[in-house]
C-alpha cells in the first residue's frame, strides 16, 4: 500500500491497516526465523569445527613440549618462561582431578536414580525447652546428589574450555617462540590490566552470578522433572514431565487446571491494567506539575517522592492495615455500604482487586512521574510553537506531540514495567495475600485465591505451610519465564533502541 | 478584542485553580498512610477507651517508642544496627562490583560480551526465590548459615545483574576521551580510574542510594535464612522483625510497629532528600536507555 493509498482511507481504515501490520509483522518474523535456520546451522557448524581443527594443528604441527599440554595444562607454559600462567593452569587441573575422584564421581554416579538409601529419622527428647527434635543419619540425599551433579557439570565444562586454551595458548607460544618473540610473565599482568582487561573486572562478579543466580535456576529447572516436595528431605525421584502435564490434564473444574487459567488470566490482566494506569497516571501529574505557572514544582514533587523513600514493606503493611477487618479504611467502605458485616476489604473479589490496582497507584506514579517530568522538559519546544500557530487546542497537541513522543522514548521502560508487574511479588504477598482465597487449599498446591498472581501462587506453594510442592512451583516457575520470554521476544525484537545499541555512542 | 484577552485570562487563571486544586487533592491521597502512620505512633491502641473509628487518637502516649528500647520482645535498636551493618557493606561491594560490571559492558569489546548480557536478561526472568534452597544450602557449605550478616553476601553476590543504569550513563562518555588516554600511553585500566569513575560521580551516588536503601526493605531472603536457621530475634533485621511484630495473633505490638516504622522511614527518607537530585537523574536516565 503507498503513503497516498493509506492517507486516503478513514481513521478507523487506517487502525485496521495499523493492527494488520502488526500482525503481519509477527508472522514475517517468524517465516525469516525459519528462513534463516540453515544459514544459522551452517555457521555453528563452523563455530563447532574450529576448536577442533584447532587442536588438531597444535597435536600436528606442535612440538613434543605442545603435545605434552594435552596431558598436562600448562606444562608447555611452565617451561617457557611463562610461569604465573603455567602454575595456575597445572593447579586447576590438579584441583579438577581431586574434585572429581572425591566427590564428582561418586555423585554423578547417583544421578540416574537420585539415591537409593533413605535415611534413619528418628525423634528424641531434647533437653532444651525446645521440645523434641528430629534426627537424620546416613542414607542418600537427592537434594545434595542434584546440586553436587549440576556444579560437577559446569565445572566439567569449565576444565574442557580451559584445557582448549591452555593447548591453544601453547601452540600460539611456539609459534611466536619460533618468530624470536618471548612472551614472559610480565606481558601476561600488562595484558590483564589492556587488552584482557575485562577477565579481572569480571571474575568476582561473574563468580558471583554463578554461585548466586546461574547455579540455584538451573537447579530450579531441573528439579521441576522431580516430585520433590520441598519438606521429605532425603529422596525423591525423576517424574518427566508430570508436573508440567498436571496443568493441562486435570480439567475438571476444581482441578489443577482451572486454577492455573484463572490465575493466569488475572496475572496477565492485572500486569496491563497496572502497567497502563501507573504510566498515564503518572504522565498526567508529571504534566500538571511541569505546566507553565504552576509554583511550588519542587514541593509537588518531594511530596510523591515521599513515597520511594519510605521502605516499601512499611507502606504496604501499613495500608495493609487500614484494609484490615477494623481498619480506618475498611470502616469507611462499611459506612459506604461496599462491605457487609464483619469482613475484611479483601473478602470481595471485586473489591480486593481494585483495590490492589489502586494502591499499585499509589506506589507506581512517583517512580512514572519522575521518569515522564525528565522526558517532557526534553520534548523541543517548537513543535508545540508550531502546533500553536496552526490553532491546535491543549488536547490534540497531547495527543499528537506529547504522546507519541513519550511511547517513543519510553518503550523499553513499558515492556519492562510489564514484566516487572507479572512477577509483582511485594505488593499481593504485603497487601491481600491472595485474599480471598478460592479454596483450593485441600488439592496441595497452596491455599491460592482470587488476587494471587503466578508469582505468589508459586511462593505459596513452595515456602508456605506443611506440605509444599516444591517441584510443582519449579515447574510453575519455568512456566512463568516462558510467557515472560514470548512477551519480551516480540517486543524487544521490534523496538530500535536495542538493536542500534551501538548507535547510541 | 479586549473581551477575548478577558476570557482567555479567565480560562488560564481558572485552569491554574484547577490544576492547584488536583495537585492539592493529590498530595493529601499520597500522604495520608504517612501521616495516619504517625498519628498511630502515638496512639495507645490497648487502652480499652481507645476509639478504633477515628484517626486522630483520642488517647495519646509515647509507650510505643518507649517498647522499642525497654521491650525485651522488641529489640530494636540491635535490628536497627544489624541492618545498618549489612546495608553499608552491601552499599559498598555492590557500588563497585556495579561498576566493574559496566565499564566492562560498556567499553570494552571481547568474545562473549552479547552472550554476558542476554543471560543476565534471561536470567531476570526467573522467580528468583525459588532459587533460595540453594542459596541457604551454598550458605550452609559455606559455614555462614547461622548469621544474618550472610545477606550481605547473597546480596551483593549477584550485582552484576544491575548493570542497566550505569552501563547507559557510561555510553554517553565520548569514547574519544578513552583513545586520547590510550595514546598517552595509558591501559584500559587508566582509563577506568582516571576518566570514567571521576566523571561518574551522579550515577555512583545512584548506585551507592539504592544498594544502600535495599537492605532495610528486603525481608525474603532474611526471613528465610532467620527460619531456616532459627536465628535468635536479635538476630533479625528491621524489616523482618517490623513484619513479625504485625503478624503476631493479638495486636498488643501494633504501635511498636508504628512507632519503629516512623524511626526507620526518618533516617532513609532524610537520605532521600539529601541526594534527590542524583536519585532523579538516574533513575530517569536508565528509563530512557531501557
Amino acid at each position: 500500500m503507498t503513503t497516498i493509498q493509506y492517507l486516503s482511507l478513514t481513521k478507523f481504515e487506517r487502525f485496521l491497516v495499523n493492527v494488520g501490520n502488526f500482525f503481519k509483522g509477527i508472522g514475517k518474523g517468524f517465516v525469516n526465523f525459519f528462513k534463516g535456520i540453515p544459514h544459522k546451522l551452517l555457521v555453528l557448524w563452523h563455530k563447532i569445527c574450529s576448536p577442533f581443527d584447532t587442536l588438531g594443528q597444535a597435536w600436528k604441527k606442535g612440538s613434543w613440549g605442545v603435545r605434552t599440554n594435552f596431558l598436562l595444562m600448562g606444562f608447555y607454559q611452565l617451561t617457557h618462561h611463562q610461569i604465573v600462567r603455567g602454575v595456575l593452569y597445572l593447579l586447576f587441573e590438579v584441583v579438577f582431578i581431586w574434585f572429581m575422584i572425591t566427590t564428582g564421581v561418586p555423585y554423578l554416579a547417583k544421578l540416574g536414580n537420585l539415591g537409593s538409601f533413605a535415611a534413619k529419622s528418628s525423634t528424641y527428647l531434647d533437653d532444651v525447652a525446645s521440645g523434641s527434635s528430629l534426627i537424620i543419619q546416613g542414607g542418600d540425599r537427592s537434594f545434595t546428589i542434584l546440586l553436587y551433579a549440576i556444579v560437577t557439570f559446569l565445572l566439567m565444562l569449565i576444565f574442557v574450555v580451559l584445557w582448549f586454551f591452555s593447548i591453544r595458548d601453547a601452540k600460539s607460544l611456539q609459534d611466536n617462540i619460533y618468530v624470536g618473540r618471548y612472551a614472559k610473565d610480565s606481558q601476561f599482568f600488562h595484558d590483564i590490566v589492556d587488552s584482557k582487561y575485562h577477565t579481572l573486572l569480571l571474575a568476582v562478579p561473574i563468580v558471583g552470578l554463578v554461585g548466586f543466580t546461574v547455579i540455584p535456576v538451573i537447579f530450579m529447572i531441573i528439579t521441576g522433572f522431580t516430585n520433590y516436595s520441598g519438606t521429605q528431605f532425603y529422596l525423591f525421584d525423576w517424574v518427566g514431565f508430570d508436573n508440567y502435564a498436571g496443568f493441562f490434564s486435570n480439567t475438571n473444574s476444581s482441578g489443577l487446571f482451572t486454577i492455573f487459567f484463572k490465575v493466569l488470566a488475572w496475572t496477565l490482566l492485572w500486569a496491563l491494567i497496572a502497567t497502563f494506569t501507573n504510566y498515564f497516571l503518572g504522565m498526567v501529574v508529571a504534566l500538571l506539575i511541569n505546566k507553565k505557572g504552576i509554583k511550588l514544582k519542587k514541593l509537588w514533587r518531594t511530596v510523591l517522592i515521599l513515597t520511594i523513600a519510605v521502605p516499601q514493606f512499611v507502606s504496604l503493611l501499613l495500608i495493609n492495615q487500614m484494609l484490615a477487618g477494623s481498619g480506618v479504611l475498611t470502616n469507611l467502605f462499611r459506612n459506604w455500604g461496599w462491605i457487609t458485616g464483619s469482613e475484611s476489604a479483601f473478602d470481595n473479589a471485586l473489591l480486593s482487586r481494585v483495590l490492589i490496582i489502586v494502591v499499585n497507584t499509589w506506589v507506581g506514579v512517583p517512580y512514572t512521574m519522575l521518569i515522564c517530568s525528565g522526558i517532557l522538559m526534553n520534548i523541543p519546544e517548537d513543535l508545540y510553537e508550531s502546533a500553536r500557530i496552526d490553532g491546535a487546542s491543549p488536547f490534540k497537541m497531547y495527543t499528537a506531540i506529547t504522546l507519541p513522543y513519550m511511547l517513543f522514548i519510553t518503550g523499553p521502560y513499558l515492556l519492562s514495567q510489564f514484566i516487572g508487574n507479572i512477577n509483582n511479588f511485594n505488593i499481593i504477598y504485603l497487601l491481600s495475600q491472595g485474599k480471598p482465597s478460592y479454596g483450593m487449599a485441600s488439592l496441595g498446591y497452596g491455599d491460592v485465591g482470587e488476587t494471587d498472581l503466578l508469582i505468589t501462587w508459586i511462593y505459596k506453594m513452595s515456602m508456605e505451610g506443611q506440605d509444599k510442592s516444591y517441584a510443582v512451583a519449579c515447574a510453575l516457575g519455568v512456566l512463568v519465564f516462558i510467557i515472560i520470554a514470548v512477551f519480551s521476544l516480540i517486543f524487544y525484537g521490534r523496538s530500535n533502541s536495542v538493536k542500534n545499541e551501538e548507535d547510541f555512542q | 478584542m479586549a473581551k477575548v484577552q478577558v476570557s482567555k485570562r479567565f480560562m488560564d487563571k481558572s485552569q491554574r485553580v484547577l490544576a492547584y486544586v488536583i495537585l492539592s487533592v493529590i498530595s493529601i491521597i499520597w500522604l495520608f498512610p504517612f501521616f495516619y502512620l504517625i498519628l498511630q505512633s502515638f496512639a495507645d491502641i490497648q487502652n480499652p477507651l481507645y476509639n478504633t473509628k477515628s484517626i486522630i487518637p483520642n488517647i495519646w502516649t509515647f509507650n510505643n517508642y518507649k517498647a522499642l528500647f525497654t521491650d525485651s520482645r522488641v529489640p530494636f535498636i540491635r535490628w536497627w544496627l544489624n541492618t545498618l551493618i549489612i546495608a553499608f557493606f552491601t552499599a559498598l561491594l555492590q557500588t563497585i562490583l556495579v561498576l566493574m560490571t559496566s565499564y566492562a559492558l560498556s567499553r570494552l569489546r571481547f568474545k562473549g560480551r552479547q552472550g554476558l548480557m542476554k543471560l543476565i536478561l534471561i536470567l531476570g526472568m526467573f522467580p528468583g526465590f525459588l532459587g533460595m534452597l540453594v542459596i541457604y544450602y551454598i550458605l550452609e557449605l559455606l559455614g555462614l548459615n547461622t548469621s544474618i550478616y550472610s545477606l550481605i553476601l547473597v546480596y551483593t553476590a549477584s550485582s552484576a545483574m544491575s548493570y542497566y543504569v550505569a552501563k547507559g550513563f557510561f555510553d554517553t562518555i565520548p569514547k574519544s576521551l578513552d583513545e586520547a588516554v590510550m595514546i598517552d600511553g595509558g591501559t584500559k585500566n587508566t582509563v577506568f580510574w582516571r576518566i570514567i569513575i571521576p566523571l561518574s560521580k551522579p550515577i555512583i551516588i545512584y548506585t551507592i542510594l539504592v544498594s544502600f536503601t535495599g537492605p532495610w526493605g528486603d525481608f525474603m531472603f532474611g526471613k528465610y535464612i532467620i527460619q531456616t536457621a532459627q536465628i535468635q530475634p536479635t538476630g533479625y533485621t528491621v524489616a523482618v522483625g517490623l513484619q513479625g511484630l504485625t503478624t503476631m495473633a493479638t495486636n498488643e505490638l501494633y504501635g511498636a510497629f508504628c512507632a519503629g516504622a516512623v524511626l526507620v522511614s526518618i533516617p532513609i527518607t532524610a537520605l532521600f532528600f539529601w541526594l534527590q537530585r542524583y536519585y532523579v537523574e538516574g533513575i530517569a536516565g536508565g528509563a530512557v536507555k531501557g
